[in-house]
């Protein structure tokens, strides 16, 4: 049975619509004007409990909205949505403490203090015992890998320590769902790659739940088997991402240096030939044929070097959203 | 046993997550601890016109003497610094600053922890405030009396709930913060009748009758004025001033409550 279900969930804002300049000024001061803004078109998915899935699109996509309205902050302006058995938009405590969302742009733990002040707090709120709150705090520290700086005041902290620290607060009450949004942004390599360790051994350990939205791709191979994409409100994409790099890359690049230059009409029967320089070659291959291509290519030229390559990922998605051919 | 298991348990978490509360606020209020010393002498009003009154027609105010005044204005300085609120200030930089969205998804109103801030703030203004007084004691020795036990206690008993209850009428303004980004400008348009007719500027005794009879009917006189007559041994109508107090809290909570509501219904519906 899924744990968050979402079905043909629409938001809508109602936004001011002013003109520029001193008239537009007066009219929007004597008379407000404002426009609907779809930011998420009927969108439906479920998920499973302990998966990882990651959502994935541009900004203003609509995935920190989808987001909201599962954690409950913003109720849909349509559709249905189920997260952990309970209604978010009614904030019941029941729900509350099944779930948690880190917004690596805000934050819960308390600015002028040391995070243990706001563990404190947190462990108390959710009922959480002191010797059961300390065991835990001493866990999942040692997972994130943070020592004194949980006694230092936050401020102090760098950007990584308090996202460890705001991680470790936002688990603390062990919730079945996580919803990150974000959650390496400003972020440096090694930081975010113990984010992403730190997440997937949190996902092997207790089982959570995780749908995490995030502009680094790395966040998305590393942790996601499952990917959303969504693209200006609409969902085009739920699947494996292996299926998603598929269908996103049906071709391979093969790149190819021969002892002796070969004439164009060569590589016709191989695929799409993209250049030809004395003796380098570069060929556009379908994924399906590739094996047998290359196996040929070998056969019939003397080859010094090849190389098959898989373009980056968010190169792909950034072209196709660019482009507008998603779908 | 079953039965008192889950009040029990319920009183057990409540008590928990105060002292908690409590003490984090405190630790909090402490790093402010040079800010709360000019909060608190920011506070000085009514000494300013303790000054200013004694050099005029003190005669002039039925059942003050010279030195009754300097009580009531000594009395009022101390209630007045249990009873500040600043929710809504709290607030609105907490909804802009995008703070109020991670509070929203724990289990737990956050209001319970604005009103925890406001306790700790007070305990750490208490020793200012003894310092202030016993500085106006040194210069001015005739300014100290001795309450009586009765009267201490039911001036403590009236400034907690005089706290409570702006707390809860500035709680129910805050609400607005949901429809106006600069809904703090509200209070301040709501100081002005609170500073003139809570007792601050003048006890409630100088005011002509028209006037005096007019400011009993708001709930400001009843926050500093009552609770300052209490303390310095003035003679005000003990229940009715309970009573009405009482009924400004219980008037403005459920407005609070339903305001809330709307609020959370319209900060959802627009974007948290």
């Amino acid at each position: 049975m899924p744990i968050i279900r979402a079905e043909g969930l629409s938001k809508t804002y109602r936004v001011a619509d002013k003109q520029p300049g001193l008239l537009g000024t007066l009219r929007h001061f004597v008379a407000r004007r404002s426009r609907d803004v779809p930011a998420v078109s009927e969108v439906s998915f479920a998920i499973e409990p302990g998966e990882i899935v990651g959502f994935l699109g541009p900004n203003g996509a609509g995935k920190t909205t989808t987001l909201k309205m599962l954690s409950g902050l913003i109720h849909p302006s349509a559709g249905t949505v189920e997260v952990a058995g309970c209604v978010p938009f009614r904030r019941q405590g029941r729900f509350l403490r099944q779930i948690s969302l880190v917004m690596g742009q805000k934050q819960q733990l308390i600015w002028d203090l040391p995070p243990l002040d706001s563990l404190r707090v947190n462990a108390a709120v959710y009922g959480i015992e002191d010797a059961e709150a300390h065991r835990r705090i001493q866990e999942l520290a040692d997972m994130l890998e943070l020592g004194d700086e949980l006694t230092r005041p936050v401020r102090k902290l760098s950007l990584g320590e308090r996202m460890k620290a705001e991680l470790l607060a936002a688990l603390l009450h062990r919730p079945a769902v996580l919803f990150l949004d974000e959650p390496t942004l400003g972020l440096d390599v090694n930081a975010q790659a113990r984010v992403r360790r730190f997440l997937a051994d949190i996902n092997r350990r207790t089982g959570t739940t995780v749908l995490l939205t995030s502009h680094y791709m790395g966040d998305i191979t590393a942790l996601c088997p499952r990917v959303l994409l969504i693209h200006q409100g609409h969902l085009f994409f739920d699947g494996r991402l292996d299926a998603l790099t598929e269908r996103l890359t049906p071709c391979r690049e093969v790149r190819l240096e021969l002892a002796e230059p070969q004439p164009a009409a060569a590589f016709a029967p191989f695929g799409a030939l993209e250049s030809l320089e004395g003796r380098r070659v570069r060929l556009l291959i379908p994924q399906e044929q590739l094996t047998g291509a290359v196996a040929r290519l070998l056969a019939m030229f003397a080859v010094l070097d090849l190389e098959v390559s898989e373009p980056p990922i968010e190169e792909l998605i950034g072209r196709l959203f660019q482009q507008g051919v998603v779908g | 046993m079953s039965r008192h298991h889950g009040p029990d348990r319920s009183l057990r978490h409540a008590v928990r997550l105060a002292r908690v509360l409590l003490s984090s606020q405190y630790a909090l209020m402490l790093e402010f601890r040079a800010e709360i010393v000019l909060w608190a002498l920011s506070g000085v009003l009514p000494l300013i016109m303790l000054g200013l009154w004694s050099g005029t027609g003190v005669a002039s105010i039925p059942g003050f003497t010279p030195q009754r005044l300097v009580h009531y204005f000594l009395a009022a300085f101390v209630v007045r610094q249990f009873t500040i609120v600043w929710v809504i200030h709290a607030f609105e930089e907490d909804a802009l600053q995008g703070r109020l969205s991670p509070a929203l998804l724990q289990p737990l109103n956050p209001f319970w922890r604005y009103l925890a801030a406001h306790v700790s703030e007070q305990a750490t203004r208490l020793p200012f405030v003894l310092a202030i007084v016993a500085l106006v004691a040194l210069v001015h020795p005739a300014a100290l009396w001795w309450p009586t036990p009765a009267g201490l206690l039911l001036a403590l008993l009236a400034t907690h709930l005089a706290f409570l209850v702006r707390f809860v009428i500035q709680s129910a303004l805050t609400m607005l913060c949901f429809w106006s980004e600069r809904a703090a400008a509200l209070e301040r348009l709501l100081l002005i009748p609170y500073l003139f007719l809570s007792g601050l500027v003048a006890p409630l005794e100088a005011f002509p009758e028209p006037m005096r009879s007019f400011a009993l009917h708001t709930p400001f006189p009843w926050m500093v004025w009552f609770p300052a007559q209490l303390l310095s041994g003035g003679t005000v109508p003990v229940a009715r001033g309970f009573g009405v107090l009482a009924a400004w809290g219980l008037l403005f909570l459920p407005i609070a409550v339903l305001l809330w509501r709307a609020g959370l219904r319209r900060y959802s519906a627009m974007g948290a």
